[in-house]
């Protein structure tokens, strides 16, 4: 115990009583005002790359996550309507100060453009909602009250409960019912939440394939990239840098070529099938479908993650002295005992970051689900840029979709970090 | 092969390692280890001292099985071990930077050789904490090794390659990353360790210190040969050629050639290259007329200002440098045209002090003066 | 072809630029590629020699609606004219995103004098919308896959046994639930009626459903002619345009079946928040670019129809191979038969909706 100073070489220190610097000032105060100067010039260089990351990263994801919410169309652009609605009971057709009030709200919603925000924002639930609000408010000119009659006769879906009870639901400014969609809910006409028709359920099958689609990649590319980073760390320097560069090279090639190749090589009129038929393992009827499917979609998605897995491995491993193996080899382990007991071991935060780096890049991965993954092999990503590209109300549909897909990173990654622990991971 | 087998059928009975005939080459160029014999016995503490690159370490991987050999035998217990995997050899093994497990516990450090021979869990207990108490961190168990200081991974280090109660143990310069207090302190531990199990330790070092005071015998390496195999005294007093008399310990040497063969091999007169004559043992030399000689003198043999006619050889020297080291001074002369003559001269009341530019008489026995190689 | 299309756009802004750079300047979002070369030939080039005007282009329609939203929530539209789809105008429209547009008042007359709105061919004007091709979606398949002869009929294409084969759909709702509905005997015109029910929409599923193992999906417009021209697909959905470009330019033994062609409408928004200056630049550029003569210019360097009427006969030969222009309109007679016209306003209304119940259906 040689390490631990012997006993009274710490001047005992009283609590109650103060130290004071020379000049009589606190210590303790006087350390203060030393670190924070320090902790100010820090915060000093950091502060360009905070505001960048705050203005390119903070800003769009609040943005994103309020816009997932955010539900003026109603309350804004109905705003009598949203007023008159308040009292009705919901159980027969409003009256005719809702109407009257709709009509109001038509036709300053005409003059100024906005009635279309709110016809998008009740088709969206809907279907048809939208031309009949429009149609009649082009109509409006034409009618005189008392409107709900006229509205009536203009079209009897104005009669429907549905449409009012959505009007009265949706006059609230924030609302959930984007998140409902993204997990494949909805509101019945009572106002209750439900499931969505099975034939419109898609996007927690998506959400649940893009996990455990992400999972095979992340496994396959352990699979692969741990020998290959096992060689590249105990081969000779020259060899051991040749096949460096072939492991970099995909990373210095665009992701659209090197997905095109993939279709190059693995469609039914593609180099790996007229190999297989050339050899005669299959015949050219039984051409095998490997892309535009899951099969596609993995394999493309292995061979570009696969750096990322190797890279971080590969860190770990040149650190690992051979003595180990050896250590353990003369102690008795058999090769595969020494390999598995020791040597697997300590490449665990190589592979606890390659695994965490794979699988949230895998788990947001866009272009190439895109194009190998067919119908069965596409992620939740791609349905968040198609919707990206739609109605607004689609636009926020993405949103919620994007935001659960955030969260269930950081879950994963709070996850990650309860089992292995972050601050053990190596990344290279 | 009826030789080969007569051979091998008929080790020498004290050998408990053998080399035998052991070459090494990495390139197929160069050898760096060139026909190795040596015989180990039981029980013994043999050092295989030499400079990095000597072929040592090369030999101790040999014999743990981590290098194959390029040709020749080594046999364990009278058994052919160079074709067996390093894990069925059963040798302990000590690493330069002790290799313990940094994710497994001391104690499970300790219990991972008695666990992959499939021992049982109480058996495994009772070991591990006789191993860690023949260490003195009884209470250590539960540490990983980056929690322990130098020494303590060292002891755990030793205690793990014992555990398994192998009968030889390798240590490949496993006291190297220490600092000096401690790696005595560890010698002396390791040395006991060693006696008190009996087990065969091979040690290897660059450290002639630590040979010395640890060893039954030192094997001295240099080029991929084994340049002298003896006891520490032997090697110290009765360095065999050149090299080892300048690898072990302090030693002064004189260049010249051989004049006259002194009668039955007692003595030879040697011309220094600055012509004076002394009077040398002929270790390494023929004796034949001309044959050029090293001529090596320890320190401490020298006598300063001997009594006239008590010492066959005296040469006038010339005080270069005096270093006071407490309970010698250390007086660096210029000799026969050497300014490196270094005479230790012990601090008492006979020997009067010595300054710069002083002349002195230097005198030494002929059994002191030992002539060897060129 | 690319970098022809840089050639032409320096050369078309160098002179203008050094000539009249107060002349002001428009930036006109477009497709890229060889229709933005046919508009930088027919309508860019002659403005700016005419005016000065400089043009700056952006190759950014595919995401039209999504950017001219998000330039308008930021309060910050750079982009003055925008080519964009019909369907996406109606969308943007009902936003508030796009201006409304007064055709008779902003649009040049025909040659004879009919006013726009009836030049144009009915149905394609919109409120926010100056229409200005017509380009239609239909099958085309690969000659080689039939040497008896390929598909004739929308009922043909369902027809697996006749005709063996993958087939390449885009992977969107729109149009293959109309030829799904028009290949289980809707006629053209009742297809949208069908459509707007819940029994319409079943049946249109059920119907995909006969295909569904035989197809593969596209995304890209280059897509279906390489899938074509790769055999991965027999016969495929495409746009005139790239399989006239397939016949003409590459050779390629494809041949279009006009049977059940969707056409659509393609043309010019303007999005809001202008100042009264830079409107004033719109409009001129507008007036000249939606003119007979421009509209007829345009069809020599793409088969798309023009949508004025009064430039139909005005078609003449393709630029570059001069091949005659007028048999590969989706307007011609001959063509034009059991044509269907893609319902935007159904769209609007029901794309939501379907959208979510294709993609369910796809991830089934």
């Amino acid at each position: 115990m040689a390490d631990i100073p012997a006993a009274g070489t710490v001047p005992e220190m009283r609590r109650d009583e103060e130290l004071t610097t020379a000049d009589g000032r606190p210590l303790r105060v006087a350390l203060r005002r030393s670190q924070r100067q320090l902790r100010r010039r820090a915060f000093y260089l950091v502060a360009p790359l905070l505001v960048f990351l705050l203005v390119t990263f903070g800003w769009p994801i609040a943005n994103m996550i309020a816009g997932s919410v955010y539900n003026p169309e109603v309350a804004h652009f109905l705003p009598l309507t949203s007023s008159a609605i308040s009292d009705w009971d919901g159980e027969d057709v409003p009256g005719e100060d809702v109407f009257a009030a709709m009509a109001m709200d038509m036709e300053s919603g005409l003059a100024n453009r906005t009635i279309g925000r709110a016809a998008g924002r009740i088709n969206r639930e809907i279907p048809g909602a939208r031309s009949l609000v429009m149609g009649t408010a082009r109509d409006l000119e034409d009618m005189q009250p008392p409107y709900r009659e006229a509205f009536l006769a203009e079209d009897e879906r104005w009669g429907d409960l549905e449409f009012w009870r959505l009007i009265k639901r949706e006059t609230r400014i924030v609302t959930p019912a984007y998140y409902l969609l993204a997990l494949d809910f909805e509101y019945n006409s009572r106002g209750e939440i439900v499931e969505r028709p099975e034939i419109y359920q898609v996007y927690r099958q998506l959400f649940w394939r893009t996990a455990w689609m992400s999972l095979t990649i992340t496994a396959l590319c352990v699979l692969l990239g741990y020998p290959v980073a096992h060689l590249l760390a105990t081969l000779p320097l020259k060899t051991s840098n040749v096949l460096m560069i072939l492991v970099l090279l995909p990373f210095w090639t665009s992701l659209l070529v090197r997905t095109s190749a993939w279709i190059v090589l693995l469609q039914q009129q593609g180099v790996i099938n007229d190999l297989l038929v050339w050899a005669n393992i299959i015949d050219a009827s039984g051409r095998i479908r490997m892309i535009y499917n899951q099969t596609g979609t993995i394999i493309a998605m292995t061979h570009i993650l696969l750096p990322f897995m190797i890279l971080p491995l590969y860190s770990v491993m040149k650190t690992i002295p051979p003595s180990y193996m050896r250590a353990a080899r003369s102690l008795g382990a058999t090769q595969f005992t020494a390999f598995t007991k020791v040597y697997m071991p300590l490449t665990i935060p190589g592979v606890a970051a390659g695994v965490l780096l794979v699988f949230i890049l895998a788990i947001g991965y866009y272009i190439t689900p895109a194009l190998v993954g067919g119908e069965s092999g596409i992620f939740i990503s791609n349905l968040i840029a198609q919707n990206m590209q739609g109605t607004s109300a689609q636009l926020k549909l993405a949103s919620a979709l994007a935001t659960i897909l955030l969260v269930g990173v950081l879950f994963f990654y709070w996850l990650f970090n309860k089992l292995i622990g972050v601050d053990r991971l190596k990344f290279g | 092969m009826p030789e080969a087998s007569t051979r091998q059928s008929d080790p020498g009975a004290a050998s408990y390692v053998r080399f035998e005939g052991v070459q090494k080459s990495y390139d197929g160029e160069t050898l760096v280890v060139k026909d190795l014999n040596l015989d180990i016995a039981r029980g013994e503490f043999l050092t295989m001292l030499g400079p990095s690159g000597s072929g040592k370490t090369t030999c101790l991987m040999m014999l743990a099985g981590f290098e194959s050999t390029t040709h020749g035998a080594i046999y364990l217990h009278d058994q052919r071990i160079d074709n067996v995997p390093p894990h069925k050899r059963g040798i302990g093994m000590v690493f330069q930077n002790y290799a313990l497990f940094p994710h497994m516990t001391v104690r499970e450090n300790l219990a991972f050789p008695l666990k992959v021979r499939g021992m049982g869990r109480s058996d495994i207990e009772t070991r591990v904490k006789r191993a860690l108490e023949m260490v003195e961190l009884p209470n250590f168990g539960d540490r990983r090794p980056a929690q322990l200081s130098g020494g303590q991974q060292q002891r755990v280090a030793v205690a793990r390659a014992l555990v398994f109660e192998p009968d030889l143990v390798l240590m490949d310069e496993p006291l190297g990353a220490l600092d000096k207090q401690l790696r005595e302190q560890m010698q002396f531990e390791i040395k006991h360790i060693h006696e008190s199990l009996g087990v065969t330790v091979v040690y290897v070092t660059h450290d002639q210190t630590e040979a010395l005071t640890m060893s039954d015998r030192v094997a001295v390496f240099n080029d991929g040969v084994i340049k002298q195999l003896s006891t520490p005294d032997v090697l110290y007093e009765e360095p065999a050629n050149a090299f080892v008399a300048q690898f072990i310990g302090e030693n002064n040497r004189l260049y010249g050639e051989v004049v006259e063969a002194g009668d039955a091999g007692s003595a030879v007169t040697v011309r220094l290259d600055s012509g004076q004559h002394v009077k040398a043992l002929p270790v390494a030399v023929s004796g034949a007329r001309g044959e050029r000689t090293t001529l090596s003198l320890r320190p401490e043999r020298v006598k300063v200002n001997p009594p006239e006619g008590s010492v066959p050889n005296v040469l006038e020297g010339k005080v270069a440098e005096v270093i006071y080291l407490g309970d010698h001074i250390r007086t660096r002369f210029s000799v026969a045209g050497h300014d490196d003559f270094v005479v230790k001269i012990p601090n008492a009341a006979e020997h009067p002090r010595m300054h710069e530019g002083d002349m002195v008489k230097l005198g030494w026995a002929i059994e002191d003066c030992r002539a060897l190689d060129a | 072809m690319k970098r022809k299309t840089l050639l032409l756009a320096a050369a078309a802004v160098l002179p203008a630029a050094a000539a009249v750079a107060q002349e002001g300047s428009l930036t006109i979002v477009s497709w890229g590629g060889a229709y933005s070369m046919s508009q930088q030939k027919a309508y860019h080039e002659p403005y700016t020699d005419k005016t000065g005007t400089r043009i700056l282009t952006q190759d950014e329609s595919a995401n039209a609606l999504a950017g001219i939203r998000s330039q308008v929530d930021a309060g910050n539209v750079t982009w003055d004219v925008v080519d964009m789809l019909q369907a996406d105008a109606q969308r943007a429209c009902d936003e508030g995103l796009i201006m409304q547009i007064p055709h008779d008042e902003w649009l040049a007359e025909a040659p004879d004098g009919t006013p726009p709105s009836d030049d144009f061919i009915e149905g394609t004007l919109g409120e926010c919308f100056i229409p200005q091709i017509l380009y239609a979606t239909m099958f085309a398949y690969n000659e080689e896959a039939f040497p008896d002869g390929g598909p004739q009929t929308v009922a043909d294409i369902w027809d697996l046994e006749a005709f063996p084969g993958t087939r390449s759909l885009q992977k969107i709702p729109q149009k293959n639930l109309e030829w799904a509905l028009i290949a289980d005997g809707v006629p053209g015109d009742e297809v949208y009626d069908v459509l707007a029910t819940q029994e319409g929409q079943d049946r249109a599923f059920a119907k995909l459903d006969e295909i569904k193992d035989n197809v593969i999906w596209w995304s890209e417009g280059a897509q279906p002619p390489q899938m074509l021209a790769d055999k991965e697909a027999v016969i495929a959905t495409a746009y005139n345009g790239r399989i006239f470009n397939a016949q003409v330019s590459e050779d390629q033994p494809f041949q279009i079946m006009w049977d059940g062609q969707m056409f659509e409408v393609d043309g010019w928004v303007v999005p809001v928040e202008k100042s009264d200056e830079q409107l004033e630049l719109i409009k001129d550029y507008l007036y000249f670019a939606t003119d007979t003569q421009r509209l007829a210019d345009q069809a020599k360097y793409i088969p798309y129809a023009p949508a004025r009427q009064s430039s139909v006969p005005m078609v003449s030969t393709h630029e570059e191979t001069g091949v005659e222009m007028q048999p590969h309109m989706p307007t011609t007679e001959k063509n034009f038969q059991n044509a269907v016209q893609f319902n935007t306003d159904f769209w609007a209304d029901y794309g939501d909706l379907l959208e979510e119940r294709f993609n369910a259906w796809l991830a089934q």
